[in-house]
Order: structure tokens, then sequence, then C-alpha cells
């Protein structure tokens, strides 16, 4: 069963370990387990701190995948720790039938940092139920079914969010619905236009920068110009800014950079610091009417987990912070720069970034290139991931708290990997990636 | 947001968790600054010199307003020569290229100390505050500043200023920043922080040992308690002025005031008759009860009369003197740990002290020293260079200034000594430097150094500059944007819409120009997919 290719890494796998990816494969996910062993990623992640991830068999890697974002200002930020340690001295998740402290209190924030006439706040508890959410209450206030997304969008994995993301993932569920859900392809606005000119649409839903996709970046004037074409044919925008929201881009929301105000925002993965499941959907006033006309239409019993809001507020408080987007700043510069260095150096393989801060996709002008440089990236010390939509680019997203002297370790690193995987795909003795 | 979430979201790590962010963008500062060169070291230099200059006025006067302390005339006068002076003074040095030793066959490469940790005092707020950004900048640090919280006000005014000025002349972002709400906790925090290359600590004694504690490289200074010693030889008319001048000077906030005038019993008399025509008041016994009483009653230094005029404090006493004031002298018969009047007095009063001969005078002023200002001050009045010798060789001062006021003069103003609101006291005062501090404090030395055998040739280092070619240097300023090569619809946008913007003078102008190129781009995006 195993891929001969990857015997060193066998080899080298404590007993502990060999114990663990066999119970992993009886008990948790075969499918998933295996598809990493024959990867050459035999990562099982143990402790974890800042932007260090410890394998259980005791290696450190950087961590530029951060869960999508999810792990963005660190793992086990301390002063998230010490919210969470302090919050559950009072609070535990609270009841979500009741007016609620840490509910109001979050999306109170949220109204203020989202701008604009962005008001109420809907709670789920991740990514995919904030996406359900924002659907439903586009489909409320416009009466209309349809959705129209990006093709080879990802936007979770929940009813609704499924059937508008790429059918790669509704279809093995029986749960695609092509006559409601239309997708368009990214950067096109011709398409986007010949979907809405119906004004039968109630919603165009878009990741501000499509991650599972490798972070295609939009075009400039692109993401102005859905809008306005959403405004003349009466359809609302959504803005998934479950990857892109919270400085990632260098400002507070990925729409902010694009210059765009939308109707509807999700929010998800690094609102909850990675320490406590939450996510949130902002909504403008004129669209939230179902909250008036009858405010139990939309009940979950973990949305807005009231530890969770307290771990949200203070990961807010942490990303407003002066000093934060300078810091952003540096690091994305920093990139920049770093990343051009050693795309000079393997330019016949490493032939493009795609950024906008410290949102970033490394293509590789090979089949499925970037699953060998994760590889080893993995090798030496730094875990990202590929792209799933394409698997030519590697997402690489570094955290927006990285140091300087940590930023420098993983340009080196990376330099040494892609190097190391340009002679694996270009030089002799090629192997071959399979997904 | 309401009462409860705010107490559960007020935990201790709020202040230092802050502070580590403010420390990692310094470190981001410092770390690109250090590849400056000397023209853009001395442009941002001069522009936070002048910043800090247009402002010397006004926060003079916010400073006595906020702490009570001096005079705004003077700290005017103080904010001047630190801001815009001390630019002219080190303008012509460099600390930012290497220097070329080819007899010894050593080029020396300047390293910047990285982050500068600078603790300024409530006495002398503003002005140390804006020397110690300026050697900062003029060395390539990155510095963070944490004022007293007395003087947090107007030195935060100050400090925001000159970031400012320096990063609209292109400094890094972050490359100066302060802490507005000090407290020990958080200073202590900072103070211990790896990421410090070295604390210059101004202020009392237990703040500089806990610079010294922190396990950080620190320069701190200690107190001072400059004798004056007169002479015989002394031209008593001209001494009288200067001392007076000097203890007057902002009403004696500097550490380098004089403290008790020691007078060879000769011209004694003389002398106090001059002291008294140049604006000093000589109070009687009963009255130098008094005084003595209400600064030290306490056992400690009444920190009320610090830097308050001589008619006030004597109004306070209740001592009845001219309006015309400057200085209150108080005749005491021993200096000692018997004799309060004896110790640093940051005010207008002076103690004066009569001795038999230059012996006495000297052994007099070191006992001054040996209760307090190791390694600091003192002031010689006289035109005898034996007995200068004698006394500058004796007493444990590491600087001794000759027929000049000693505020001044030791701090380098008046004087040739490097001009230093930061007196180093060395190992007499339990310091690590025992000179005025300077930008020379501030940078390391890489030395190259080639074998010392004949037969091996020294390189030519001459017409290379240190970071040619290097990567664009992150600044802080904007988030790139870019697309990549094999997206779709990649050949079609210009690269250039997503180009790096310089400084925030150009931005206006390119952000109008990308908006304009944006539009026609659109355009033909449009206009392409309709075909
Ligand atoms: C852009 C985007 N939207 C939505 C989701 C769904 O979030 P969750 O996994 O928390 O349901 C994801 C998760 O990867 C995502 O990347």
């Amino acid at each position: 069963m195993a891929n001969p290719d990857n015997a060193e890494m066998l080899e080298a796998q404590s007993p502990e370990k060999k114990e663990f990816i066999r119970k992993s494969i009886e008990f948790w996910n075969p499918g998933k387990t295996q598809f990493w062993q024959d990867a050459g990623v035999d990562l099982v992640i143990d402790r974890r701190e800042g932007y260090f991830l410890h394998d259980m068999d005791g290696r450190r890697l950087i961590d530029v995948h951060l869960n999508g974002g999810t792990y963005n200002i660190g793992h086990r930020h301390p002063e998230l720790v010490e919210v969470l340690n302090r919050g559950t001295q009072r609070f535990d998740m609270g009841n979500h039938h009741f007016p609620a402290l840490g509910r109001t209190a979050l999306a109170e924030k949220l109204a203020k940092s989202c701008g604009g006439d962005l008001h109420y706040t809907i709670y789920g508890s991740g990514g995919g139920e904030a996406i359900d959410i924002a659907i439903k209450t586009a489909r409320h206030a416009k009466q209309k079914k349809k959705i129209v997304s990006i093709i080879k969008a990802y936007h979770g994995h929940t009813g609704l969010a499924v059937a508008a993301g790429a059918d790669r993932f509704s279809k093995l569920f029986l749960s695609e619905k092509p006559d409601e859900f239309i997708n368009v392809p990214f950067n096109d606005l011709n398409a986007m236009e010949d979907a809405l000119k119906a004004k039968d649409v109630a919603a165009v839903i878009m990741e501000t920068i499509p991650a599972t996709y490798g972070f295609p970046m939009p075009l400039p004037g692109y993401l102005t110009e859905v809008k306005k074409l959403c405004e003349r044919y009466d359809a609302l925008y959504i803005a998934d800014e479950v990857q892109t929201g919270l400085m990632r881009t260098g400002e507070m929301w990925g729409y902010q950079r694009y210059g765009i105000q939308p109707d509807i925002v999700v929010i998800g993965k690094g609102i909850s610091g990675g320490m406590y499941p939450i996510a949130c959907v902002v909504v403008r006033e004129p669209y939230a009417g179902w909250l008036k006309q009858d405010g139990f239409g939309h009940m979950a019993t973990m949305g807005g987990a009231e530890l969770g809001c307290l771990v949200a507020m203070k990961t807010l408080e942490i990303l407003e912070r002066p000093q934060m987007k300078p810091m952003v700043n540096y690091i994305s510069e920093l990139m920049a720069s770093g990343l051009a260095e050693i795309m000079k150096l393997y330019s016949d393989f490493f032939v493009g970034i795609r950024q906008c801060g410290v949102v970033l996709g490394l293509e590789f002008d090979y089949p499925e290139g970037a699953k060998p440089v994760m590889k080893h990236l993995y090798e030496n010390g730094v875990w990202a991931i590929f792209s799933t939509l394409d698997p030519r680019v590697l997402q690489f997203k570094p955290g927006v708290l990285m140091t300087a002297p940590l930023c420098e370790e993983l340009l080196e690193r990376v330099e040494r990997s892609i190097g190391l995987a340009r002679a694996e795909c270009k030089g002799s003795g090629k192997r071959r990636y399979a997904a | 947001m309401n009462a409860i979430v705010e107490e559960l979201l007020a935990g201790e790590k709020r202040q230092t968790g802050t502070a580590d962010m403010m420390l990692q963008l310094a470190e981001w500062a410092a770390a690109s600054y250090a590849h400056y060169d000397r023209a853009a070291v001395d442009r941002i230099t001069k522009a936070a010199a002048d910043a800090a200059f247009a402002l010397a006025g006004p926060l003079a006067e916010a400073a006595v307003k906020e702490t009570g302390f001096g005079v705004a005339e003077h700290k005017k006068i103080k904010n001047e020569i630190c801001s815009r002076g001390i630019y002219e003074a080190y303008k012509s040095e460099d600390f930012c290229s290497k220097r070329v030793i080819a007899e010894q066959k050593i080029v020396e490469v300047p390293r910047a100390a990285g982050i500068v940790f600078a603790l300024t005092p409530s006495t002398n707020p503003v002005c140390t505050v804006f020397f110690k950004i300026l050697l900062a900048l003029m060395t390539r640090n990155a510095i963070i500043v944490s004022p007293h919280p007395y003087a947090k006000k107007c030195s935060a005014e100050g400090v925001l200023a000159m970031a400012k000025a320096a990063e609209q002349a292109g400094a890094p972002a972050g490359i100066i920043q302060i802490i507005t709400e000090p407290n020990l906790p958080l200073i202590n925090y900072v103070m211990q922080s790896p990421r410090v290359s070295v604390i210059l600590a101004t202020g009392g004694t237990p703040m500089v040992r806990a610079a010294y504690s922190s396990g950080n490289p620190a320069i701190g200074v200690g107190p001072g308690n400059a004798p004056a010693f007169v002479d015989a030889s002394a031209d008593l008319n001209v001494a009288a002025k200067r001392i007076i001048g000097s203890k007057s000077f902002d009403n004696s906030i500097l550490c380098t005031n004089e403290s008790v005038v020691v007078a060879e019993e000769a011209i004694a008399d003389k002398l106090l008759q001059a002291m008294a025509k140049t604006g000093a008041y000589v109070a009687k016994p009963d009255e130098v009860d008094n005084i003595r009483e209400y600064l030290f009653g306490l056992g400690s230094f009444n920190v009320e009369v610090v830097g308050k005029s001589a008619t006030e404090i004597a109004s306070r006493i209740g001592i009845k003197v001219p309006s015309s004031t400057k200085v209150i002298l108080t005749p005491i018969d021993r200096v000692g740990i018997d004799e309060a009047l004896s110790k640093e007095k940051l005010c207008p009063v002076l103690g004066f002290v009569r001795v038999p001969h230059v012996h006495s005078g000297i052994s007099t002023s070191r006992a001054l020293i040996r209760m307090s200002g190791a390694g600091h001050s003192a002031a010689i009045h006289s035109s005898n260079p034996a007995n200068i010798l004698r006394f500058a060789s004796a007493v444990k001062a590491l600087r001794v200034v000759v027929n000049a006021p000693c505020s001044q003069g030791a701090a380098g103003f008046g004087t040739h000594l490097a001009p230093s609101f930061t007196i180093g006291t060395g190992y007499f005062g339990r310091s690590s430097v025992g000179e005025n501090i300077g930008p020379k404090h501030l940078v390391n030395w890489t030395r190259i150094a080639y074998s010392d055998e004949a037969n091996e040739a020294f390189g030519d280092f001459s017409g290379l500059e240190t970071w040619n070619g290097q990567a664009p240097l992150p600044i802080g300023r904007e988030a790139p944007m870019t697309i990549g090569r094999l997206q779709e619809g990649a050949e079609r946008a210009d690269q250039s819409l997503f180009a790096q913007v310089g400084g925030d003078a150009v931005a206006d102008e390119i952000a109008l120009m990308r908006e304009e190129i944006r539009r026609i781009v659109l355009e033909e995006l449009r206009a392409a997919f309709r075909k």
C-alpha cells in the first residue's frame, strides 16, 4: 500500500507514529490519512506554538498553511489563551435563545470594523454554516433563489455552501444544484453580467481571492465592477472573507483592499484564533429583514458560543493595534522581494507569484508542481499546502505576526526546498505525483 | 461594549502583548534601516531634527505645564540644542559607511545596535527624547521611548512628530515608537526582552539599576552631586556669574548642576558678595535650618521643590527674598551624611562651605561625591593648572569643568565635551560608559582583519558600496499585490498596476495614475470578452 518513493520517510518513523497512523486509517479517515502518506507528508501535529508545529516525532515545522488563516496570529497566542482562561471563570457557550453579553459585544465590534452600514451579526460555529446563513439571508432579502459563484470556488461543505462551490465536492454527495447555483469563470465580467442579466439572482458570492483555487488575483477593477453589476441587476454581493479577512491582505478585510463595500460579509477561520470555533455573518441593515420578521428563523446552539465571542474580540483587538498594519506590510514586502530573488534562481520552474499581502500563491510550471515543493518544504521544516483546485500552485500563507528573523529563516528554507523540488522535477530521475 | 465583557478581556497580557508587537515592529524597522546609506540616514535625521526644533518652544511650555519642573524659556534652549544642535554637532560624522585603514589592513564596517530602548526622565523630558531619538537615527537604529509617567504627554507629542517626519523622509515604518502608558511592570518587561539591543537609561537610581539588572546591555547614568571648587586664584566676579547662571538654569534641574560651592577661606567673603550681586540670596542660619527641613525633612529629597524657582521655594518656606533672587545660598559648616544640604538638590538651593586651603577643598569635594554623584561631574574655578590637575585627579568625577557653568559645561555646551543629556558615570558610578553618551555608543563595528604577513596583500575596497544591488528593502509601507503568470488573464493585466508605491509624497500621484490605468485596462478587458 505504501508509496515506494517514501521508503526513507517510513524508515524514520517511530513505532508510535506508525501505530498511530494505522489507527487513524482504521478509525478516522482512511482516504485522507493515506493520501498524506503517499504524498510524503507524514505529519502528525503534536505541540504547537506561535508559527511552529511540532510533529509527534519531534520535528519542528514553520506553519505557512495556518489552516487557511485560522492561525493567522499564531498558534495558541498567549493573549487568546489568557482570555479563554479568564472567560471560562465566568462564561460557557451560553444560551443562544437569549440576548447574550458576548454575542452582542462582538456584533457591535464587527459592525464598527466592517464599515458602511454593515450592521447585524448572525453567528455560526464554522465557515460553511456561516455561508449557508449568508445565502439564506440574501434569499430572504431578495425573495429570489439563484446564487452565482465562481467556478472552482470553495465556500465549505454544508448544504448551500457546498452547492455554491466547485462540483468536485458536491457531486460526491449528490448535492449539486445547478439550476439554483450558477458558476461563472473568475475575472470574467461578461460571464458575470450574463449570469445576472435576468435579474433573477439573489446574490453573487465571492471569495475575495479564491483560496482553494490557488489565489488567482482579481484583476484590477474586477471586484468593483462585479459589485456594480450586482447593484444594476438587483443582486446582493456576499464577500466570503473566511481566508482574506483579518489583515491578511494588508487591510482588516480583503474587500477594503479592493475598495468595495459588500452587502453581506462572511467571517470564519482566523476570527476563532484557532482556539474556539466561531464564524460570523455581518449583514447590512436593509438586508437583515428576517431578524425582525422572525428572529428565531435561523438557530444554532453553538453558533456564536460566548467563549468564542471573547476570543474573537481579542483577536480583533490584536489585529486593530496600530503596529499591525506596518507589520503585515513588512512581512509581505519581504516575501515579495525574497521570493522574487528565489524565482530568479529557478526561473524555469518557479514562474510566478500571486500576492495580496500575506495571501500568496506560488506558481510552478510543472504538472502538479506544488506537490513536490510541498514535500520538500515539509522535509526542510516548512509546512505549506498545495491548492486542491489548481495543484500547480502552492498556497503560501505567512502569519501576520511573523517576526523578521523567522521570515528570513522561512525564505532560506523555501529557497533550499524549491531548489530540491526543481532538481527532482526538471533534473534526472523525474518522479510523478498523483493526487 | 459592556463592563463584564471588558473585564474578561482586560488580562495582564494585554499590555505585554502590545509591547511585544511594538518590539516586533521595531525589529523589522531596525533590520531595514541598518541597510540605509549615509545620505538617506542624514536626510532622515535632519527631518526629525527639524521637526523637533519646530516644537522646541511649545513642548518646553508643555513640559513645564505637565511636570511643574523648570523654566520654559530654558527648556526651549535645551530643546533647540537637542534637536538642531545635536544634528549639527554630528552631521559631519559618518556612522553608516565602512572605514578602510590600509596601513593596518583593516576594514571597519558599522553595525547598528538594533533596538534602542530609551528611558527618559521627567526633569528633562523633551530634550532627552529629542536627543536619544537623534542618536538612534544617525546610527541606523530603531528606538522605543518609555517616557517618565509625569511627562508622558509632552514626550509623546515630541516622539510622534519626529516619527512622522522621519517616516516622511523615508525611514522604515515603526523606526521610532513610544510607550504611551508607561508603568513599572511594563517597563521591566520591555527591558528584559531579548529583542532589546541596548537600554539607554536616564532617570532615578532604582530605574537605572533595574536597567543594568535586566540582562540586556545597558547604558545607565547615575545621579550627580557636583562640587564647585573656587580657589584663591579664581576670577571671583566671573566665577560668581557662572555659578549663579548655571545653578538657576532651568531651576537647576540638570543632574550636572552645582550642589555645593567649596570656597577657599581667603576669598570666601568676596565670593559671597559677588554671588549676592548676581542674584544669590544668602540665607541666615535659622533660614538655613528651615530650608534643610523643607528640602530633606521627610528623609529624602522633597520632590515638590524639584525644578521650582528660588522665589517660589522661599515663599513656600516663608523666607523674604528679593524678587530678583535666582539662587538661594545656604552656608553650611561641613559636608557629609550629617549635613543633608550637601546632598544633590534639583532646585536652585546651593550649599556654600568654606575650606582653609586647596588640600581641604579637594578632600571636601571628594567627600561630597562620596555621598552621591560618583563618576559624574565637578567644577573648578581657578587659574592654577596644578590645582586643577590635582583636583581632577583626586575627585571621583569623570568630567571636570573649568571656569564654566557646570550645568551646561558638563553636558557639552560651552565646553568641548560631547553635547549630551545623558552623562556616563563610568565605573565609579556603576555605569558601562564614562563619557558623555553620543552616537558612537549605539554602533559596533565589524572589523575585517587581514593576515599581517607581508606577502598577504590587502584587498582594494575603494569604491565598494556595502549594499549595492540588494533586493528592495521592506519598509512597512504597503502590502504588495501582484498577479502570477499562470493565472488566466495574467498576460492582459499590466503588472505595473500592482507595483509598489514609495514614500507618501509620491503616493497620491501614483494612486491617480494607477486609477487611470485601471480604468483603461478594464475597458480593454470588457471589450476583449465581448468579441
Ligand atoms: C474561503 C472559504 N470559505 C468557507 C470555508 C468553510 O469554512 P469551514 O471549513 O469552517 O466550514 C473555507 C474553508 O476552507 C474557505 O476557505
